[in-house]
């Protein structure tokens, strides 16, 4: 069955990133995955949206049409991001960096960032400690698969950390 | 190998590699950058050479050096930067170098929205030089095509010795998805004289295939490249039949292959009354469009142009003769279009779309029955 899902936020939280983790691992387990970007032409700040299907089926149109998740990151993307969503679907916000709830069902809070910081010591981290609360509230990939993903693509020295990241999203929700 | 998860254009990097490309100057560029990082690393493991010049017409320059000198080269950049190497890509026509130039399209004119996807450099691939030349363009539509391709296009500008142009856009560029690469891979190899200089070689002869085999600087040849139209000897000519031949020659050089050159992408064209023409990342949407109205029951087949230039145009002609319409689809104002209108024996509507956003399949759905409504 396809999934669908829209990770937003500002440049340099790291959501481009994490989407590429979410992809890999869905990947690994057997499945089609096909992630694409939008973002502005600064490095750092501006809006930052990055796109992840996944399905068992062929993927041809690349993009997201009515998201079964969406993680936003900052207010600005919580409220532009949230209106295509499927109303039985999930919508993922920071607690700290989102304060006003978009007018949604079923909203998650979790103090994405804050955790990072608090944990590990780095809003660096906040990407990874996402991606722990998107695999627990989404399933669509074991816990196992995801953990070697991001073992596969954060630089080596920091594994340890980046574990320790997914666990706390993992265990926040 | 089991699939794993990759970027278009990490794909055309691989299959560049693959295909035996051993060197890259370029000047980082979005959407394209991801091109030159990937080759950053990989050629010097294989014995390469990666270098960041200091412009993009530096670029073109350097990668032109080092195909005369016997590598295989490649650059790649978007838009701005593909018109800064437009006179170089003249000159690699006309001294025969063999080059392959990735354009990963953005949004333009000029700057215009640099992360932003556009099919708007069709016509500047063809074009994209003064003179009349010769070129071949080609576009993938998936991140496994743009890997077949990235090998294709080093093919061809070895076996023609004809910069190559893979037009690819941001689309397929920075898209991800899961592939598995093929491992077994033709290569073509670089061109070498088939006479040494007692025997009379002359690097600009043509062989039968009408492509001359330039031996490589410094491999024991005297060879002299120069734009200015030459004779077989190479120097310079004021002849007015060399002139002709010259030019003749390297046109016919490419349309004497079209047919094997010419590739487009068919599906449910059997029963088709219309069809929907698109490339590149467009044609992924247009798929799925085109899969949508046949759910709805109008006979509506798929055809992509993978390669965009030569032209289609016997292939257009002969399909568009059971057709009732064809709709092109294209991320730009509109530009292949009027070379479809050309080749058709049938109406043909043009779908354009340029927002920095890309097609929906609902948008192409739509302009499908507007057509099938427009020529009942």
């Amino acid at each position: 069955m396809r999934k669908q899902l829209r990770l937003s936020g500002s440049g340099g939280q790291g959501v481009i990133t994490a989407a590429i983790i979410l992809a890999e691992a869905a990947v690994s387990e057997g499945k089609n995955a096909v992630q694409s970007q939008s973002y502005g032409p600064e490095a750092r700040g501006g809006a930052s949206k990055s796109e992840v299907i996944i399905d068992d089926e062929k993927i041809y149109h690349p993009h997201v049409k009515t998201p079964d998740f969406v993680l936003a990151m900052t207010q600005k993307a919580a409220d532009k991001y949230f209106h295509d969503l499927n109303p039985n679907g999930t919508l993922i916000l920071d607690d700290d960096l989102v304060p006003n709830s978009p007018d949604f069902k079923n909203i998650i809070r979790v103090p994405i960032t804050k955790l990072a910081v608090e944990r590990l010591g780095k809003a660096l981290f906040a990407n990874i400690v996402a991606l722990g609360v998107i695999v627990k509230v989404t399933r669509l990939v074991d816990f196992e698969t995801i953990k070697k993903s991001v073992a596969n693509r954060v630089p080596p020295h920091t594994i340890e950390q980046n574990m320790t990241a997914l666990q706390i999203g993992y265990d926040s929700v | 190998m089991s699939a794993r998860l990759m970027q278009g254009n990490e794909a055309i990097a691989e299959g560049a590699l693959k295909a035996g490309v051993r060197f890259f100057g370029g000047y980082p560029i979005t959407p394209s950058t991801e091109i030159a990082e990937s080759l950053a690393k990989m050629l010097p493991k294989v014995g390469g050479t990666f270098v960041q010049m200091e412009d993009e017409i530096a670029s073109m320059g350097v990668i032109l050096g080092a195909s005369l000198a016997g590598k295989k080269v490649l650059t790649a950049s978007s838009g701005p930067g593909i018109s800064l190497k437009q006179e170089l890509i003249g000159y690699a026509a006309a001294a025969e170098i063999p080059a392959v130039i990735v354009n990963v399209q953005r949004v333009g004119p000029s700057t215009g929205q640099p992360t932003a996807p556009s099919q708007g450099d069709v016509m500047q691939a063809r074009w994209g030089t003064h003179g009349d030349h010769s070129i071949i363009v080609l576009s993938p539509w998936s991140v496994k095509e743009a890997f077949e391709i990235a090998v294709k296009a080093v093919n061809y500008a070895e076996r023609f010795r004809t910069p190559v142009i893979l037009l690819t856009d941001e689309i397929v560029g920075h898209l991800r998805e899961n592939v598995e690469l093929p491992t077994d891979i033709e290569v073509y190899p670089r061109r070498i004289p088939k006479k040494t200089r007692a025997e009379g070689y002359q690097p600009f002869t043509p062989d039968e295939d009408l492509v001359p085999n330039v031996a490589n600087f410094g491999e024991g040849y005297k060879i002299h490249v120069t734009g200015l139209i030459h004779d077989e000897t190479g120097f310079p000519s004021g002849s007015p039949k060399v002139t002709r031949e010259q030019i003749k020659r390297m046109h016919d050089k490419i349309s004497s292959a079209d047919d094997e050159i010419i590739e487009v992408h068919q599906e449910f064209m059997d029963d088709a009354d219309f069809a929907v023409i698109s490339f590149g990342g467009t044609a992924r949407t247009a798929y799925e469009a085109v899969l949508n109205a046949r759910k709805r029951g109008i006979k509506v087949g798929f055809v992509r142009l993978i390669t965009i230039f030569p032209f289609a145009d016997k292939i257009i002609g002969k399909i568009s003769k059971n057709l009732r319409g064809i709709l092109v689809a294209e991320l730009n104002f509109g530009q292949i279009v009027y070379e479809v209108e050309r080749a058709a024996n049938c109406p043909v509507k043009l779908c354009a779309k340029y927002d920095m956003t890309i097609f929906e399949p609902e948008e192409i759905e739509k302009s499908i029955d507007e057509l099938v409504a427009e020529v009942k």
